[in-house]
């Protein structure tokens, strides 16, 4: 059989698919993690149920949605609601599995920031988006998944604004915070997966075939920890890109 | 007296230079047409808020009506960034005040209801927190723990595009229904921005759909076509090349200033812009039926 080409886009949606599992309430943003859900329930779980923040739940997309708040969406869904229930009845209250999340830098506990580059948040060097929904979706799914290039620039040892906690310094404050989510779980990158160790510090727990630990020391902004059991994955199956490609009409650009 | 106003009048009688002013919508029903209304009226020092600026807004910005916004997630949806808020904060022209959606929302909800804050569980992000003096935590008289607390949000004014209401202001919203409803019960005064004014006996033929009634209304504007490019479901759909091209638009003051002339000043309304927009846009933004099940309120 010839080698299956892919992308790097290609080969951190089908490994994030693969961590959904069937009957997960999924928190979705738009764009790859969008194509990771959909894909996940086009092959191993069918029951996946996904919900927007801009209200929309049981999304049942007929064509790619354009942003998270597409009509798409809406026409076929479970229901609809408002912002509010959307983060009080569906977040807060603990009826979200799986959140997905990205931002601009990614720290080695795996706090997140999509807010500003820079020090000063009164004259930011970068102004960024902000948090959205990421803020209570990091503290309040079950688990939570971080989807991102691995670039030395997106994984500095430490975040220059704390969007979203991860596991904040290592020390167990998500516990004193009382937060219900179990935090970011796994991050899943174009040369591998990192998983938080015992101190909540990210540690390379697996590499994509063909990538290398140096790859991934080079590309980290902290002294990364290969772990002892380091894994290869799976991998991408011809029917996983006949999916993202095909019936998903993803380009393989 | 009647309600119903032309926009220019909605426009001219309710929003006041300094006015703190949400013009409500999640993606969905984008009061662009207002928006473009308080431009041409040349309105100053607002305060703009909404948890997702869009476009509107970047071009509010752009045209010199706002001193600040309040939002809680600055993006050109689905595209990239909002390069005019961006660029006005980075270079310190704009003041700006910022929460997660969930935090925007909870000050909504307060004002909605009457109450003097809201309380949220805390989420160990404690950044925004820390820069956003607004934002405070309190002991739960309960647990004994700490909450996040935020305090209301009552805007001066709201503008609200839904998809038809009656010549009283008692709307019928459907789809994406973001902060409509909440901000329409927070806010002193309501402008509604419509598809279409329908008769009562329609709006009273599915009473769980309205989301507004019209005893909070000052002003019903019909404006077809209102939320521009953005989409109103079920009436036309999502024009998302003029989202990719507002990216390369907004690159430069120059090209701004050519598009708000030619599509703002260089238009009398609403009616005008659709028009000058042309049949094969027109065209493209149709969107099929997919009605619901009918349901059976019954006789009573």
């Amino acid at each position: 059989m010839p080698e299956l080409t892919y992308t790097s886009a290609e080969l951190m949606i089908v490994n994030a698919a693969r961590l959904l599992k069937d009957g997960d309430v999924v928190f979705v943003g738009v764009g790859q993690p969008n194509l990771a859900c959909n894909l996940a329930k086009r092959t191993h779980a069918p029951n996946l149920t996904m919900i927007y923040e801009a209200g929309v739940i049981g999304a049942e997309p007929s064509r790619l949605p354009l942003s998270i708040g597409d009509p798409t969406l809406v026409s076929g869904a479970l229901s609809v609601v408002s912002m509010y229930d959307i983060f009080t009845l569906y977040l807060q209250r603990g009826n979200v599995d799986v959140g997905f999340l990205g931002g601009a830098q990614i720290d080695r506990f795996g706090n997140i920031n999509a807010t500003i580059v820079g020090s000063d948040y009164a004259h930011p060097k970068v102004r960024l988006p902000g948090s959205g929904g990421a803020q209570e979706i990091a503290a309040w799914a079950n688990r939570c998944y971080i989807m991102t290039p691995h670039q030395k620039r997106r994984f500095p040892e430490k975040v220059d604004f704390l969007t979203s906690a991860g596991y904040l310094s290592g020390k167990g404050e998500r516990n004193l915070a009382g937060l219900r989510g179990a935090g970011p779980i796994g991050v899943v990158t174009d040369i591998g997966f990192m998983e938080p160790n015992q101190d909540g510090e990210l540690i390379l727990s697996a590499l994509h075939p063909g990538k290398t630990v140096e790859q991934a020391r080079e590309n980290t902004g902290w002294d990364l920890i290969i772990s002892k059991n380091l894994k290869i994955t799976e991998p991408i199956t011809d029917l996983e890109l006949k999916i993202l490609r095909v019936d998903l009409g993803q380009t393989a650009s | 007296m009647s309600k119903i106003l032309s926009l220019q009048e909605a426009i001219r009688n309710y929003v006041n230079d300094g006015d703190l002013v949400y013009a409500a919508g999640f993606t969905h029903l984008i009061p662009f047409a207002a928006g473009h209304e308080i431009i041409r009226q040349h309105k100053k020092n607002l305060i703009l808020a909404r948890a997702t600026p869009d476009l509107i807004y970047d071009q509010l910005v752009a045209a010199g009506c706002a001193k600040k916004v309040i939002f809680s997630y600055m993006g050109n949806p689905g595209v990239g960034s909002l390069r005019m808020i961006r660029s006005a904060i980075e270079k310190g022209e704009l003041e700006w005040e910022e929460y997660s959606h969930f935090g925007m929302i909870t000050r909504l909800q307060a004002a909605a209801s009457g109450l003097p804050f809201l309380p949220m569980n805390q989420t160990a992000a404690t950044d925004l927190e820390r820069n956003n003096p607004l934002i405070k935590r309190v002991q739960d008289p309960y647990s004994g723990r700490e909450v996040i607390t935020v305090p209301p949000l009552a805007p001066d004014v709201a503008i609200v595009h839904v998809q038809r209401c009656d010549k009283n202001g008692n709307a019928h919203l459907w789809g994406i229904i973001g902060e409509q409803k909440e901000v329409a019960f927070a806010a002193k005064k309501v402008i509604l921005t419509t598809e279409e004014i329908v008769d009562e006996a329609i709006i009273r033929s599915d009473p769980n759909r309205t989301l507004i009634p019209g005893f909070i209304v000052q002003a019903i504007c019909l404006v077809p076509h209102a939320a521009h490019p953005s989409y109103a479901q079920g009436y036309y759909d999502r024009d998302n090349e003029f989202y990719l091209s507002w990216d390369k638009i907004s690159e430069s003051p120059e090209a701004i200033k050519k598009y708000l002339d030619e599509w703002v000043f260089g238009v009398e309304n609403r009616e005008e812009y659709w028009q000058k927009l042309g049949a094969e846009k027109q065209a493209l933004l149709q969107v099929n039926p997919r009605l619901s099940e009918a349901i059976n309120y019954g006789d009573y």
